[in-house]
């Protein structure tokens, strides 16, 4: 891979301002981790953690459905476009993928 | 009464074919207490394979099912799951290609954000799981030359995602399951790209700034930072280099750099 490169002074004067940024704020982060430590994490009970952390499938009806037929029913429909439309019942005409 | 021969006579390729076809008929070798086929119990356990693997679906993806309602989900999820069946037993890596299947999945085409939004909620659970391993120290980069500091690259720490999105997936995702209680406009013209990443227990989603899905993508493709920091500049006019790398940092894209 062969790119041009940005110059090395202006290279080592934005990683100096981020660096110097970073520190500035690193007391709080540091505060952070000691209250976080051991704590299991705000709002991310098992359910949260994804799948195969809880226990899933005691139906014993085969669920019948055809996504060909259905319309989605949730915020896809109530998301507001930018003239007022709402989204599924509005066909996007930009970068759609090819059929 | 002749007891059933046990364990039962039903090949591997059989069972597993009937598995995932509900049409299919239960494998002859299958059978209940009372010597016969038992069709019955066979479809209870096919069901649950089925509904198990769609629910797995569901708690990976939450935003999806928002967006397309639950009925739609599990329809969708169902279609995925007869075509996909699970190369792991870890149910944590079962569905790394729903983002591809709803991408290419027709009824769909008129919802092309989708996608990218099931790829922030992949990435999501990936990055909660990954192992752990201390973010790069900025303090790392500033004890660099400043001459070599535009040779140098990074290695990735294994949290770390970058999905680049033509879409507002960042309201899409925030709207949708990080950020609930938020009124979020989403504006379907707009491009958001989002940074995913663990830097201690919590995992982290950031916007990028302009021109910091061009710089961070070249960074994870391998390129210096001075190589990756042009592309961007040339790219995107308003690209901050000390911006896009102090976000990278905070939250903890790298593990560690590597001078040339």
């Amino acid at each position: 891979m062969k790119h041009k490169a940005m110059s090395a002074a202006i290279v080592a004067g934005a990683v100096a301002t981020a660096v110097a940024g970073l520190s500035a704020t690193a007391p709080a982060h540091a505060q952070a981790k000691e209250k976080c430590y051991g704590v299991s994490l705000k709002g991310q009970n098992d359910c949260k953690a994804g799948a195969g952390t809880t226990c899933a499938g005691t139906s014993t009806v085969d669920y019948q459905g055809n996504a060909w037929t259905l319309v989605p029913k949730g915020t896809c429909v109530s998301m507001d476009l930018p003239d007022g439309r709402h989204g599924s019942l509005t066909e996007l005409d930009r970068d759609l993928p090819e059929a | 009464m002749d007891l059933p021969e046990f364990p039962p006579k039903v090949g591997v390729g059989d069972f597993g074919e009937a598995l995932w076809n509900p049409e299919a008929a239960t494998p002859p070798g299958l059978i209940g207490p009372d010597g016969l086929t038992a069709p019955k119990r066979f479809n209870v356990y096919r069901n649950n394979v089925i509904v198990s693997l769609c629910d797995a679906l569901e708690q990976t993806f939450p935003a999806l099912q928002n967006l397309l309602g639950e009925d739609y989900f599990k329809a969708l999820a169902r279609a995925f799951v007869v075509q996909h069946p699970p190369k792991s037993p870890v149910l944590i890596w079962y569905g790394s290609d729903f983002p591809d299947f709803i991408e290419a999945f027709p009824p769909l085409a008129s919802y092309p954000y989708l996608a990218d939004v099931a790829r922030v909620e992949w990435a999501w659970v990936q990055a909660y799981h990954a192992a752990d391993v201390a973010p790069l120290d900025p303090a790392a980069l500033g004890s660099v030359d400043p001459n070599v500091l535009g040779s140098i690259r990074f290695e990735k720490h294994p949290a770390a995602a970058l999905i680049m999105s033509s879409w507002p997936v960042w309201d899409l995702a925030r709207a949708n399951r990080f950020e609930p209680d938020e009124e979020i406009r989403v504006d379907l013209d707009r491009s958001q790209s989002v940074l995913i990443a663990r830097p201690e227990f919590d995992v982290e989603l950031l916007q990028l700034r302009p021109g910091g899905d061009v710089f961070l993508n070249a960074l994870l493709s391998g390129a210096t930072l001075g190589e990756a920091a042009a592309l961007a500049e040339g790219q995107v006019a308003e690209f901050s280099l000390s911006d896009c790398l102090s976000d990278c940092l905070s939250i903890g894209v790298f593990t560690d750099l590597v001078t040339a």
